[in-house]
């Protein structure tokens, strides 16, 4: 019999897990628990420098590895500090899970130093939590904690873990092979085959149809699947903004991003098509526009492990309920028994696609003195080879990056897109590239952004995380003074940071590299400068033009093919 | 629509908040709410009574389903229809004989049982579906002031054969 104490209980279940990096901050009611990760040979912890860096860190680590990311906090303070970054990732459906002290069982409910109810505070934002009781709750809620997240609809789980369950000096047995159960959990994995055999019968019959798929095609590892179904019936495809990266950005089957800010192509097939095969789509609202306008003419074939999301926001005509990568195979196994091709009519939708695409919905103009800010993103991925892991933080430079960095291999991408987190960026960027080393990991980010995360440029020096940071310097927060500009008679009220740090100053005192340019004859050469400094950290500070804008647009409360396609227009 | 939602659901620390929590964050109303330990007391049974539309009573029950510690969820209406119960206790002032004789017979024809006595007061108690118990507090609220009631909020139950499996 292993008998251990609880803080061991914690890291023995973690190594027995496969957890190998971790991120965090430690404090008084996790101490005994850092006090036995200094003994472990497997698990490498990375000290953040703000709670919310640490655990944007594990999800980044995550989204990059398909892996559950996993972070550890102190009480109090560190547990709410965390509180945005498991809303961001509970936004978005990424596996987590978070360690979080508590103060003794007999002092919960006090008021104690350092204390708040944790799981209470979280409860809205995760897929569940635990409260351990005893010392022998740990590693059962441990290992429930990472089968919950990582299973069905992924999501963060909390794990709060009150000091004296730590005690080193109380021992209870640690359960080798221990086998979790729980009778109310478990997750649909294969979709109803009658509803599959139909949906083939439908898609091979459909003279427009449109694939849509989400973030479930990247979580789900389910990107050959949906290659495959959709070259058999030649079907055109669009992805949301968490889907960017499950279907090769260059295929020419690609209608590029839905939505919002999606190209003209991917909006007008939705609203024309006769029938939407959506695949892991959640259909939110900048995803479908005014929802009461979506598709008109369309019937939907639904996909979704969360039976919740199936006719929540649009009505599904056809639902399946399952895990989409088990789904699709299903669905591709039952093109191959029917024998079933495409309606020749593809042929006929795919001109009237081919007309949108000919408006080039994406383009923009470019000017001698000022740096666009698309041309950043293109000039990246030209450098990169469109090979480059890529994160994002939230605003203008998220979407150009969604619309000009072509994705061709799944988990290449990482954005906060269900919650939309500022700050997300740069530390899911360290995640990436604590998992990828050998692997270029670039953010793109802006001047806003940046600055609500940027004391992580320590933990970048202290464990060498060599990222790039692309900085679209504006000097405003582009995406509010952009509906400022076009809704709010150029009233540009609290939107200018004119007021940046020097960049350039800052990476330097971290210890960093930077580089700065203006100059749009220079972006090319600065791109590759700052590439080919493998080993260092280099911010690149772009100043870009402010007048820039996000286009395609769709319009306030009309369909999807309501779209505003250039300033003029708004 | 009045919506009436049972839920087997583990019987442990927090588990009612998450219930509790999703109506109140995806801004559905409760009417009424009773929980309480089954036979199996590692299970409880809770039962919900919401009003809303076929759409969203269908995403409440597939929200509740969601919850990691909830077993089965189902929507009385959805399912062929059920039983509703409500309990209530009333405590009635007493000061005369007339008022005494006109609360017993009222009792006895709602078949209510009186449970306790005092020189100035009876305490009532009575079940029914919530029609009936809304209408006996009515009737006896026409007699004289009701001091106190408490309502139990509704339970439920499938009809015939059919059962909510652990």
């Amino acid at each position: 019999m292993v008998m251990l104490n609880g803080a061991q209980i914690v890291v023995r279940t973690l190594e027995d897990l496969g957890v190998t990096q971790m991120f965090g901050y430690p404090g008084a009611t996790v101490i005994d628990i850092y006090d036995e990760l200094y003994n472990s040979k497997q698990i490498v912890h990375h000290l953040a420098r703000h709670e919310q860096g640490a655990v944007h860190m594990a999800d980044g680590f995550a989204r990059a590895t398909g892996k559950v990311g996993c972070a550890i906090v102190t009480s109090g303070p560190g547990a709410t500090n965390t509180v945005t970054a498991i809303a961001t990732a509970y936004g978005d459906s990424i596996p987590l899970v978070v360690i979080t002290g508590q103060v003794a069982t007999s002092l919960i409910g006090s008021d104690a130093f350092q204390e708040v109810d944790t799981v209470g505070i979280t409860r809205p934002v995760v897929k569940h939590s635990f409260l351990c009781k005893k010392p022998e709750d740990i590693q059962v809620n441990i290992q429930k904690a990472f089968y919950i997240a990582s299973t069905g609809r992924k999501g963060p789980v909390v794990v709060d873990i009150p000091k004296n369950c730590q005690n080193p000096q109380v021992l209870v047995e640690y359960k080798e092979n221990l086998d979790i159960k729980m009778r109310s959990y478990n997750p649909t994995v294969f979709g109803h085959k009658g509803q599959v055999r139909r949906a083939v019968k439908l898609i091979s019959e459909a003279k427009k149809p449109v694939l849509i798929y989400g973030g479930g095609v990247v979580q789900g590892e389910a990107a050959p699947e949906l290659l495959k179904l959709a070259h058999h019936f030649k079907l055109p495809v669009t992805s949301t903004l968490m889907g960017l990266s499950g279907f090769p950005g260059t295929d020419p089957q690609n209608l590029g991003m839905v939505g919002m800010h999606g190209t003209y192509e991917a909006n007008e097939a939705m609203h024309n098509s006769d029938l939407v095969v959506a695949i892991a789509v959640r259909f939110d609202d900048r995803v479908t526009n005014n929802a009461k306008k979506f598709c008109p003419n369309a019937k939907l074939i639904h996909v979704d492990v969360d039976p919740a999301s199936i006719s929540k926001c649009v009505h599904a005509d056809l639902p399946i309920v399952g895990d989409c990568k088990a789904v699709l195979k299903q669905l591709n196994e039952a093109v191959e028994e029917a024998n079933l091709e495409p309606n020749p009519q593809i042929d006929a939708w795919w001109d009237e696609i081919n007309t949108y695409r000919a408006k080039n919905s994406l383009a923009y103009q470019k000017s001698q003195d000022k740096i666009m800010p698309q041309q950043v993103i293109e000039a990246v991925y030209k450098a990169t080879q469109g090979q480059a892991i890529v994160t994002t933080d939230v605003g203008q430079h998220q979407m150009f990056t969604a619309q000009f960095y072509k994705f061709d291999t799944p988990r290449q991408f990482i954005t906060s897109g269900g919650l939309g987190t500022m700050g997300f960026g740069f530390p899911a960027a360290c995640g990436a590239k604590v998992a990828f080393p050998d692997r270029d990991v670039i953010c793109f980010t802006g001047d806003g952004s940046f600055q609500m995360n940027m004391q992580e440029l320590s933990t970048c020096k202290q464990y060498h995380i060599p990222v790039k940071i692309f900085i679209l310097d504006n000097h405003t927060l582009g995406m509010v003074r952009q509906w400022q500009s076009l809704f709010y008679h150029q009233r540009y009220s609290q939107t200018d940071l004119t007021f940046n740090p020097d960049f350039e100053k800052l990476a330097d005192a971290f210890g960093h590299k930077a580089l700065k340019v203006s100059d749009p004859a220079k972006l090319d050469e600065v791109v590759q400068q700052a590439l080919s400094m493998k080993d260092d950290l280099v911010i690149v500070d772009v100043l870009v033009d402010t007048d820039a804008k996000v286009f395609p647009m769709q319009k306030v409360g009309g369909s999807m093919a309501d779209m505003i396609l250039k300033e003029e227009d708004a | 629509m009045r919506h009436v939602i049972s839920i087997l659901i583990e019987n442990e620390a927090g588990a009612l908040s998450r219930v509790v929590g999703l109506f109140s964050q995806r801004g559905y109303n409760i009417e009424s709410l009773t929980v309480a330990p089954t036979e199996d007391r590692t299970l409880s049974r809770c039962t919900i009574l919401t009003l809303g539309d076929k759409e969203e009573a269908e995403q409440i029950t597939k929200q509740l389903h969601k919850l990691v510690d909830v077993l089965r969820v189902s929507d009385l209406y959805g399912e062929g229809g059920g039983f509703e119960r409500e309990l209530v206790l009333m405590k009635m002032p007493t000061p005369n004989r007339n008022i005494r004789d006109e609360i017993r017979s009222i009792c006895e024809i709602f078949h209510a049982r009186i449970i306790d006595v005092t020189q100035d007061t009876y305490t009532i108690e009575y079940a029914g579906s919530s029609d009936e118990v809304d209408n006996f507090i009515k009737t006896l609220n026409e007699v004289t002031d009701i001091l106190e009631t408490v309502r139990s909020g509704v339970l439920g139950i499938l009809k015939g054969t059919h059962y909510m499996k652990k």
